[in-house]
């Protein structure tokens, strides 16, 4: 069955605050521990999609505006 | 976008594209974004008027995208106060740190209130001087160690940490006062919701409103941004506590 | 013929400012210069101008900062201490390319000093004051009809060149009446597309500011705000002489001294003494050109700087002379206006060393 929802992060403009990460109910997001973007920061991605459920905590705590946030249409 | 699915949550356009300065896991960072996402959605970007104070968001205008002003150290208030009485029709806001509202800005911050200007002070207190490197600010707690409180703050030589929120409510001129914070997301969508009510009591003219923020510096307090988040819970909300102080009609 | 009045200088200017179409006035009493937020006040009914008596001029100045950078034509009054206060402000002022006017009726100091008219804060008026590398016009009336003239003057300046303009008046005139003529009022359209009004769609934000934190960001905007102090330099200066053209001896004064010193130019011509006045108007710019033209030529013999202070616009002559002829200084401070005998004497005592 397809995830609820999805995020998109730009990848370049996350500074791996993990402020989305900690306020995940589902913990589909995590940082990026093996990769840096091009400012040294360990990024945020989804690392076990299918969790989603389109509840938009992590970018509504996103200091930095990074995530858009998908729903599936009912 | 992946077929099927449509747009829930994006950045408001009434954000700029710059990248913005602050530290990892600061709170500005998501005081600006719910407070432009109020603007868009009470659709007054072309009305609003703000005051950048000198602080970590000294470059709040590289984000806003509103016409705003830089204002010397602490008189963020006294500016706010002649935009607003020179063009009262226009949304005027300030957003200023502990340092710049509650120190070296007091009399200028109180003397707003008391007058009732009618714009919205936007206080972030993280009780520490983030932009000089995290020297004691007023609002810095008892016993909280700064570069400048190395052994914690000492009440007896330094004074306990100042609650704005509480001075401000029992001014005449003050229509609406509340305390947010932004560490977790039912707090930062309250926040958002206490910065309209906010906006639209400024548009009943009626008096000062003054929201504060209990935010956060995780290069100041040394230590990750999801913990500083913690240490909000455990120590700055028991001493600065969230809600509000004074609303019209109550 | 504009309304002819009996008037206070500080009321003068009061008048004037309404008359020149300000929006905004913000200030705090301070001594000898409290007239002029009184008298806006009582007028303020009658009147479309706002008026916030401030907690202090620290507020006030900022006040003005936030007042011009919204489009508006606004103002502060205060008098030596006060405008002290206000010092960081008319920087951020400078930087930020803000106009508005500033009106500082002198009295004597240094610290609390005395309430007594005083010429002692040429050097804040001219050379600063605040921190950085700004300028900011400085006119020097020396009646009350100039009260109004300047306070006229200054919010055009001010509009011009985005600058801030200091009326550098002084206790003495601002409590002496005299008969004025008022200009009609004047129809003010702010045109200021640079002032933060509201983002409209049509174009970019407006946003006001003194911080470059970039070196070459704010080397730049150093050049350009010289380049627009050299523009200054080059079409405002401003200056009245008396009795110059045949004179061998030179007295230079502005403000209130400038006054009794025609009355010295007169006694000491009746007295067969060649003396003539150069009194700058405005004191930034200041007319050097003139004072080397006049230094240069070989009738005239010396200059003599008269004020109401310990020696602070004899600098600025010495930098023009340049040596070029002996000049002399003297003054009074306290209150104390130089009598004509004294400086006579003084005159006299001096040229025959020559």
């Amino acid at each position: 069955m397809p995830a609820k929802g999805y995020v998109e992060i730009l990848v370049d403009t996350c500074k791996g605050c993990g402020l989305c990460v900690a306020n995940c109910p589902t913990q589909c997001l995590a940082l990026k521990q093996d990769d840096t973007n091009v400012f040294g920061y360990h990024y945020s991605y989804m690392s076990d999609p299918d969790k989603c459920i389109a509840c938009m905590n992590c970018a509504v705590m996103c200091p930095d505006s990074v995530i858009t946030v998908y729903k599936k249409k009912s | 976008m992946r077929e099927g699915y449509e747009v829930i949550y994006q950045k408001p356009k009434t954000l700029t594209d710059n990248k913005m300065h602050y530290c990892p896991g600061c709170i500005h960072g998501i005081m600006h974004k719910i407070f432009m996402e109020v603007v868009e959605e009470m659709d007054i970007q072309e009305k609003t008027v703000g005051v950048c104070p000198v602080g970590c968001s000294v470059f709040a205008y590289d984000y806003m995208d509103v016409d705003m002003q830089e204002a010397a150290h602490g008189r963020a208030a006294a500016v706010a106060t002649a935009i607003k009485r020179m063009l009262p029709d226009r949304m005027v806001f300030s957003y200023q740190g502990d340092g710049d509202l509650a120190a070296i800005g007091t009399a200028e911050t109180l003397h707003a209130c008391n007058r009732g200007e009618n714009f919205l002070f936007i206080f972030i207190n993280n009780g520490i001087y983030g932009m000089t490197g995290g020297q004691m600010a007023p609002t810095t707690l008892n016993g909280q160690k700064t570069t400048t409180s190395p052994l914690g703050r000492d009440k007896k030589s330094m004074g306990s940490p100042l609650k704005m929120t509480e001075m401000v409510t029992p001014l005449d001129g003050v229509a609406f006062a509340a305390r947010v914070s932004g560490n977790n997301p039912a707090n930062v969508r309250k926040a958002k919701r206490i910065f309209r009510k906010a906006l639209e009591i400024q548009q009943q003219n009626i008096g000062t409103q003054f929201v504060e923020v209990v935010s956060n510096c995780p290069s100041g307090w040394k230590c990750t941004p999801v913990e500083s988040m913690d240490w909000i819970v455990e120590q700055s909300i028991p001493y600065y506590p969230l809600g509000i102080f004074k609303e019209p009609g109550k | 013929m504009g309304e002819i009045r009996f008037m206070k200088g500080n009321e003068a200017l009061a008048e004037a400012a309404i008359r020149a179409g300000m929006q905004g006035y913000f200030g705090y009493p301070i001594t000898p210069q409290s007239e002029v937020i009184e008298y806006l006040a009582a007028e303020e009914p009658n009147h479309d101008y706002t008026l916030i008596q401030a907690e202090s001029e620290v507020a006030s100045i900022n006040m003005v900062y936030g007042g011009a950078a919204a489009g508006a034509r606004v103002m502060t009054t205060t008098s030596s201490p006060g405008y002290s206060l206000m010092q960081e402000g008319v920087s951020y002022i400078a930087c930020a390319e803000l106009p508005c006017v500033v009106a500082n009726i002198a009295r004597g100091g240094p610290g609390l000093g005395t309430i007594q008219a005083g010429q002692g804060d040429y050097f804040q008026a001219v050379k600063g004051g605040g921190h950085g590398d700004y300028r900011q016009i400085v006119l020097a009336p020396n009646s009350v009809q100039e009260m109004v003239d300047h306070t006229i003057l200054a919010f055009e300046l001010a509009d011009k060149y985005r600058t801030p303009v200091l009326i550098l008046s002084d206790g003495a005139i601002g409590q002496m009446m005299e008969k004025v003529e008022l200009p009609d009022p004047i129809p003010y359209k702010p045109n200021k597309p640079w002032a933060t009004t509201g983002k409209t769609h049509d174009r970019e934000r407006n946003y006001i500011t003194s911080l470059y934190i970039q070196s070459d960001d704010m080397e730049r905007k150093n050049i350009s705000l010289q380049k627009k102090f050299r523009k200054i330099e080059e079409k405002e200066v401003r200056f009245e002489e008396y009795m110059i053209e045949d004179a061998e001896l030179i007295i230079t004064a502005y403000g209130v001294t400038s006054r009794t010193s025609k009355k010295i130019v007169d006694l000491a011509r009746e007295a067969g003494i060649k003396l003539g006045l150069h009194r700058p108007i405005t004191l930034w710019p200041f007319p050097s050109e003139r004072i080397i033209e006049l230094a240069s030529d070989d009738k005239v013999k010396a200059f003599f700087s008269i004020e109401m202070s310990a020696g602070q616009m004899v600098e600025d002559v010495k930098l023009a002379v340049n040596g070029r002829k002996p000049t002399f200084f003297y003054g009074r401070t306290g209150g104390i206006i130089p009598t004509p005998e004294e400086v006579i004497d003084f005159i006299q005592k001096k040229a025959g060393e020559l």
